[in-house]
């Protein structure tokens, strides 16, 4: 061993080599922090407190707006784990996503003439949001594993028609085709998620608490997909990701890592799927299509592959894109004249997954990180 | 049993228009190991350039149908030069996703053309029926086989015999040795993109000779071309017309036979038959039924 190795660094020496060099690592651990910098634990503290305050400052559709994209970045951060992190690309994510949104309806949802549900208590029916996704997905997963690449991306894309079959007609659970259904009742233990509340002195409207609800659910998901990729089952995604014969020779398990990936990244779906209703107030079965995948897909190829902040930044982004031409078509030519601002929406949509592949097939999060590090380095060039 | 022979019929002739869109697939495919999923994006595209030629500008169907090849076999080989071309060396699913964002904006395109109608190909058969094997069924159906089988085959013919077809070939076993070879590979990409397009408009074409005509949102039964090839291989010719017809007679049988006997499977249970069936398939083998099975090295 070398002189230098053998000398033990004090928790007090430690911050005094620290001073003034914020990229020197002293072990293991500190380099592999969720927040290594200092600069990144004062940014997402701040993140962080703007996201709470503005309920707060927003008016009622952008706070739905805001849930929705919550609920959103829940399921990309899923479909992320599956396709960005072990690269299997899935394009049945709508289905896993459906079959989250009618489990939590039989459990949570209140029953009719014509529909079944439980009435069970929140802590109840949405841990069983996951937990059903998750379950077919293991089931699925063995038959995914044995095809790759383009034949695993059409395998899944008809999971979502059978799927879209099966939600159409089991209309004691789902309401139906063109019907719907509301979505599960948000209570735990008595307090309502949905309702207008009064909290320490506080008249809270129903959108801000659900908004906090989701918010948080968000935070704890992302911090626990983010510390899965970056333990022993996450480097083995990785390897099965980047070469996945290799990583059967190094001894990863193949079959068992894919299995788990697709399990995951249902529960994820799942999650946001009980979630999905109750923040746009009924849905009907047609809803879970192949757009709805390709919209996930989109999420995490706009956002940033195989990052966790990216799959929230990419959520941001498509929940938010047709609002933004919404209110920027009567200052923009042909849009509203010459070609609708829906048809210019959609339009949009496939035309900025074409662009990010060909351009920065990191996405927003890659051009991020590009900007920074120009920032990092500036005036010098590297 | 004339019932049944009538099913089969109309099986055939639906099973071979997912074949035609099936060989269009497969083209672009081998030559490029890209999945065009903006395939179904041409499919109403083509159908709609057949009508606009054959109401707007008066033309007979047969000029018709081939002016909308032309005009979708510019649209593919141009779609190709301006999004494709980027992307070889990609990674194959990078430019399958390309596909995908292309399908939405041809899709936008195509429903914003057609818009809430119905288009109809002004075919000569429209609704008459003839005798076949003691019943009667659609000519439309007999045509539909007839003209897909043909188109195919001159596809194949195509391949085999001409020199570009060669290099075509060449370039879908080899692309750097087809080069060396002095074979123009990015042409070779522009021509099969050309060709898939042309064979999506007649495609589409035929889609659109059914008795109600054709709307937009067909395109999404141009997508049952991707559990074809799947069910076929992704690389076989052969395999998407085995597995067209297959699945095109599978749907009809279940369409006459599902209701009354097994009802428990729900209302137009036809629509999700060809994905089933590539599901059991993909269990059974992994590559398609004449599939080339993937080389892998470490």
């Amino acid at each position: 061993m070398t002189e230098q190795n053998t000398k033990t660094i004090t928790p007090k020496a430690n911050r005094a080599t620290l001073r003034g060099r914020p990229e020197l690592y002293t072990d293991y651990a500190r380099d592999q922090a969720l927040l290594n910098t200092a600069s990144k634990k004062l940014w997402t503290g701040v993140l962080v407190a703007v996201t709470l305050m503005l309920p707060f400052l927003l008016g009622r559709d952008l706070l739905g707006l805001l849930t929705l994209v919550f609920i959103y970045a829940i399921g990309g951060i899923g479909l992320n784990l599956v396709t960005g992190y072990a690269g299997q690309v899935s394009l049945g994510h709508a289905f896993f996503v459906g079959l989250g949104a009618y489990t939590s309806m039989f459990f949570g949802g209140a029953p009719s003439m014509t529909l079944r549900g439980l009435e069970l208590d929140m802590l109840i029916w949405l841990p069983m949001a996951g937990i059903v996704p998750m379950l077919v997905g293991l089931l699925v997963a063995p038959l995914a594993a044995r095809v790759r690449g383009l034949y695993l991306a059409i395998l899944t894309l008809g999971l979502v028609f059978v799927g879209e079959h099966l939600f159409r007609e089991a209309r004691t659970i789902t309401g139906g085709p063109q019907v719907g259904r509301r979505g599960a009742i948000p209570e735990v233990l008595g307090f309502n998620f949905y309702e207008n509340q009064e909290i320490l002195g506080f008249d809270l409207r129903r959108e801000q608490i659900f908004y906090f609800l989701c918010f948080g659910l968000l935070i704890v998901l992302g911090v626990l997909a983010r510390n899965l990729a970056r333990s022993r089952m996450g480097r083995a995604f990785a390897a099965v990701r980047d070469r996945d014969i290799a990583a059967e020779v190094m001894g990863v398990p193949l079959l068992r890592t894919k299995v788990i990936a697709f399990g995951v990244s249902s529960f994820y779906a799942g999650i946001a799927g009980g979630l999905l209703p109750v923040a746009v107030g009924a849905i009907n079965p047609e809803r879970f299509n192949l757009l709805f995948s390709v919209e996930f897909l989109a999420i995490i190829l706009i956002g940033g592959v195989a990052t966790i902040s990216g799959s929230i930044i990419g959520a941001a982004f498509i929940v938010l894109l047709p609002r933004l031409v919404q209110v920027a078509a009567p200052y923009l030519p042909l849009i509203g004249d010459v070609v609708s601002v829906e048809i210019a929406q959609r339009m949009l949509f496939g035309a900025l997954i074409v662009v990010f592949l060909v351009l920065e097939p990191r996405g927003i999060y890659g051009m991020w990180l590009r900007m920074r590090n120009y920032w990092k380095a500036w005036p010098f060039s590297y | 049993m004339e019932l049944l022979i009538a099913t089969i019929v109309r099986g055939v002739g639906i099973g071979s228009t997912y074949a035609l869109i099936a060989v269009g697939f497969v083209i672009i495919y081998r030559a490029t190991d890209v999945v065009n999923f903006a395939q179904p994006a041409l499919v109403i595209l083509g159908a709609y350039f057949n009508a606009l030629f054959v109401f707007n500008y008066g033309l007979p169907f047969p000029l018709a149908v081939v002016g909308s090849m032309a005009a979708m076999a510019l649209i593919g080989a141009l779609t190709e030069r301006v999004a494709l071309r980027p992307m070889v060396g990609q990674p194959p699913f990078s430019a399958a996703m390309v596909t995908v964002g292309l399908f939405f904006a041809l899709y936008v395109l195509a429903a914003r053309l057609i818009g809430a109608n119905v288009i109809t190909m002004g075919d000569p058969w429209g609704l008459s029926r003839v005798d076949f094997l003691g019943t009667t069924v659609g000519q439309v159906d007999i045509a539909k086989t007839i003209i897909s089988l043909a188109a195919i085959a001159v596809v194949g013919v195509f391949l085999q015999r001409s020199k570009l077809g060669l290099a075509m070939r060449a370039t879908a076993l080899d692309q750097e040795v087809a080069l060396a070879q002095g074979v123009n590979v990015g042409r070779m990409f522009g021509v099969s993109w050309a060709m898939s397009g042309a064979l999506a408009a007649l495609a589409g074409v035929m889609i659109g000779t059914a008795g109600g005509g054709m709307v937009a949102l067909d395109a999404f039964v141009a997508l049952k071309a991707l559990p074809v090839i799947i069910l076929g291989g992704l690389d076989s010719i052969k395999g998407s017309v085995v597995a067209g017809i297959f699945i095109g007679v599978a749907e009809a049988l279940t369409r006459t036979y599902q209701p009354g006997n097994a009802d428990f499977l729900g209302a137009n249970f036809d629509v999700v038959v060809p994905y089933l069936i590539m599901v059991i398939a993909l269990m059974v083998r992994p590559y398609g039924l004449y599939g080339t099975k993937e080389v892998q090295r470490v």
